[in-house]
């Protein structure tokens, strides 16, 4: 029971660390409706550019700031080059280009600092809590922990932003209908700046955390895959429902790998999430947390 | 008259390209610099440019210089098999090729035989392929996975005090869920059955980025030993997981896949300790001196940070090249010194090498790499290694002197895989006793 519990207590940290990735996605898609693929790459982007800035001899509390300023610089060239000539063309037209995007970004990632594999030390060390193995013989990561209460302050400042803030009524007006969220005033390329950048800050964060445990490099960009059964689990519009996803892809994959895997030869935490999303998604197609949409024909 | 002169103007500069031209030995390098395993395409493909421009430097071989051409697969099969067709035929034709990728060496293992292009496969690829009667055109040059494989328990048992002391022991083989993961499989498996040690097989699905859940299974079994066969992420990951779950790195023991300065510099502290095979031993040689002072302070250097060379996969692209020209210039001893040779000539070179001791002294790579001696039969050509540990800083060779498995075991298990093969196949195996 013990290593039951050693199990579960993993797979919700490990899934808290998807959540971060799926975070993303939530922002963009709730602002425009829209399936960011580039949000992968730009983990990257994040995580390179702050590791880059860090090799050329800036502290790391230099070489943060900076890049959430280049993020910020990427989002406003984002809306103004791609998505504003998009406004009110298909989604499927605006899901195209974050394609396009997603390998722009990656290669000019690639082009300004390199393809190299980067170390990064955020001075967290990722070990066991000592007494937890003493007392309960369980290894707990100090740095799982604390990646856990960094995404929950994500999460709950995020949540706070969309329900309470002008900003984030606004952007909820945006998602519905791009058109009718113009006629009435919403300054639509401003809204879409806005959530690029923090979709940037989310991005810098997830890529600092995961750049930290595996090293930086283009393996950053696969991180997204792992976010994609969160979203359909927790509905593509739901902040809170980025974290609660993650927590059941997290622990659900973990438990399935230890205790099916021996059974069926290994390798199920590769599929093992998207069966369980497709599964969700034939009872609730719109996620736990999504909006229930109905339309009248 | 003046058209006559202009004629023979004409004449003489073409005859002048043409000879120039016939004066050059091409290789096409179907690298990758970008995405995922760009760290491995990047450092070995620079140490072989590397290697063939000091060549070049010092006259080319006998006289007939080495050109070459890149082109980008981003180590995917697709991108490599359309690398390999755009530059096969290209500047009279490509004396032999290396891909780097089990992916793409599969892709084109039956057009090189075709295109009579031999194939080098430096430590990676088919293990059977070792058998020259089925694949003639294939190399699996100095150590193949499963003499890796068999190397990996002969140090594994000497660490226990002898192989009969493996008994009863458990060990964990964690592996990239895929054809090169599995690779080595017949092999443990075997020794497995032999030395009655129990081998636990724990699979990773790629790209291996989270590995929570099989470094618990790895807590609750308490092995004696892991044996790490991973790639890219995977690798300093699984270091990273290991720390996190207390197992010790000294006894994790890594494919050389998984032993360069990319997998464990990720890794920082968790890598300490940690050791892998290798086919180089780690350290200065004279032709890495020799690089550096004709290559390099001449701005014709291949990698852009300088302190990358002699690194991990530098050094294997040397040693790669080290074989190629080795190739060349011992078709050219037989087929004429100063001559182009054809695809099927070199691959005649690569069945023909013996690259002793004495040789590699005189390449100034002695002890960089085990000595390489082919035939019909044996397109591998040593089956040695060594282990290696990075100590925080560099990695240190741990066995002083080259080790081998049981090669009599393993060249059983590569003759009863080909022969399967080339039944599969149709293939006729050659009668190596009929080979000049």
């Amino acid at each position: 029971m013990q290593f039951f519990f050693e199990v579960l207590i993993a797979g919700l940290l490990s899934g808290v660390m998807y959540s971060l990735v799926a975070l993303g996605f939530v922002l963009i898609y709730k602002a425009s409706g829209v399936f960011n693929f580039a949000q992968g790459s730009m983990v990257y982007f994040a995580a390179l550019t702050a590791v880059g800035l860090h090799d050329k001899g800036l502290s790391l509390w230099l070489s943060v700031p900076l890049t959430m300023v280049v993020m910020v610089v990427l989002a406003l060239l984002i809306e103004k080059i791609v998505l504003r000539p998009l406004v009110a063309q298909p989604e499927i037209s605006l899901f195209m280009a974050t394609i396009g995007l997603s390998f722009f970004i990656e290669g000019l990632a690639q082009a300004i600092w390199g393809a190299n594999v980067r170390a990064l030390d955020l001075g967290i060390e990722d070990v066991p809590l000592e007494w937890v193995l003493e007392k309960a013989n369980m290894a707990i990561s100090q740095f799982d922990l604390i990646a856990a209460g960094i995404a929950t302050v994500l999460v709950a400042t995020l949540a706070l932003f969309f329900s309470r803030t002008k900003i984030g009524r606004a952007l909820r007006a945006v998602a519905d209908d791009h058109q009718a969220a113009l006629s009435i005033g919403i300054p639509l390329q401003h809204i879409w700046g806005i959530v690029w950048s923090v979709a940037g800050f989310v991005a810098l964060v997830a890529g600092l955390l995961w750049g930290s445990r595996n090293g930086v490099q283009f393996a950053l960009t696969f991180v997204a895959l792992k976010a994609l059964p969160v979203l359909i689990l927790g509905g593509f519009t739901s902040v809170p429902g980025a974290i609660v996803g993650g927590l059941i892809i997290g622990a659900s994959e973990k438990l399935a790998e230890v205790f099916l895997g021996p059974y069926v030869g290994g390798g199920l935490e590769g599929w093992f999430p998207y069966v369980l999303a497709l599964l969700f998604l034939l009872i609730r197609p719109e996620g736990l947390f999504g909006e229930k949409i109905i339309r009248r024909i | 008259m003046k058209f006559i002169k202009q004629a023979l103007v004409v004449t003489a500069l073409a005859a002048a390209a043409c000879s120039a031209y016939a004066q050059e030995q091409f290789i096409p390098a179907i690298d990758y610099r970008v995405g995922p395993y760009a760290a491995g395409g990047s450092g070995f493909f620079g140490g072989a440019i590397d290697y063939m421009t000091l060549v070049n430097e010092k006259g080319g071989i006998n006289g007939v210089k080495l050109v070459w051409e890149e082109c980008e697969s981003e180590y995917n099969p697709t991108r490599g098999v359309e690398c390999y067709e755009r530059l096969k035929k290209k500047n009279g034709g490509a004396a032999l090729v290396e891909p780097l990728s089990t992916g793409i060496a599969y892709g084109i293992l039956d057009r090189v035989a075709q295109d009579k292009i031999p194939m080098t496969t430096l430590g990676y690829g088919r293990s059977d392929a070792a058998d020259g009667r089925v694949f003639p055109y294939v190399f699996p040059l100095i150590t193949s996975y499963w003499d890796q494989a068999a190397a990996m328990i002969k140090y594994l048992g000497d660490k226990a005090g002898g192989l009969d002391k493996l008994k009863g022991k458990k060990i964990v083989h964690l592996y990239h869920d895929s054809a090169f993961g599995k690779e080595p499989l017949p092999v443990l498996d075997a020794y497995a059955q032999k030395l009655g040690f129990e081998l636990i097989k724990i699979p990773v699905a790629h790209p291996g980025n989270e590995q929570q859940a099989q470094w618990l299974q790895i807590r609750q079994a308490k092995p004696d030993y892991v044996i790490l066969w991973g790639w890219g992420v995977m690798n300093a990951t699984a270091l990273k997981s290991a720390q996190r779950n207390g197992y010790p790195r000294e006894k994790i023991l890594g494919v050389w896949w998984a032993g360069s300065e990319e997998d464990v510099i990720p890794a920082g502290e968790a890598a300490k300790g940690y050791t892998t095979m290798t086919f180089n031993t780690p350290g200065n040689y004279p032709v890495l001196d020799e690089i550096r002072k004709k290559v390099y302070a001449a701005g014709k250097g291949n990698l852009e940070d300088k302190s990358r060379i002699g690194s991990v996969y530098h050094m294997r692209g040397v040693t790669a090249a080290i074989l190629w020209t080795e190739a060349i210039r011992k078709a050219q001893e037989k087929y004429g010194k100063g001559k182009v040779m054809t695809g099927e000539q070199v691959r005649w070179g690569f069945e023909n090498l013996n690259v002793d001791d004495a040789r590699l002294k005189a390449l100034g790579a002695f002890g960089m790499m085990p000595p390489v001696k082919t035939s019909c039969l044996d397109h591998e050509g040593s089956g040695a290694a060594k282990v290696q540990q990075w100590d925080g800083v560099k990695w240190k060779a741990v066995t002083p002197n080259w080790i081998t498995g049981d090669k009599a075991m393993i060249r059983k298990m590569v003759e009863e895989s080909a022969a399967k093969y080339a039944v599969e196949k149709k293939i006729t195996p050659r009668d190596c006793s009929k080979e000049g």
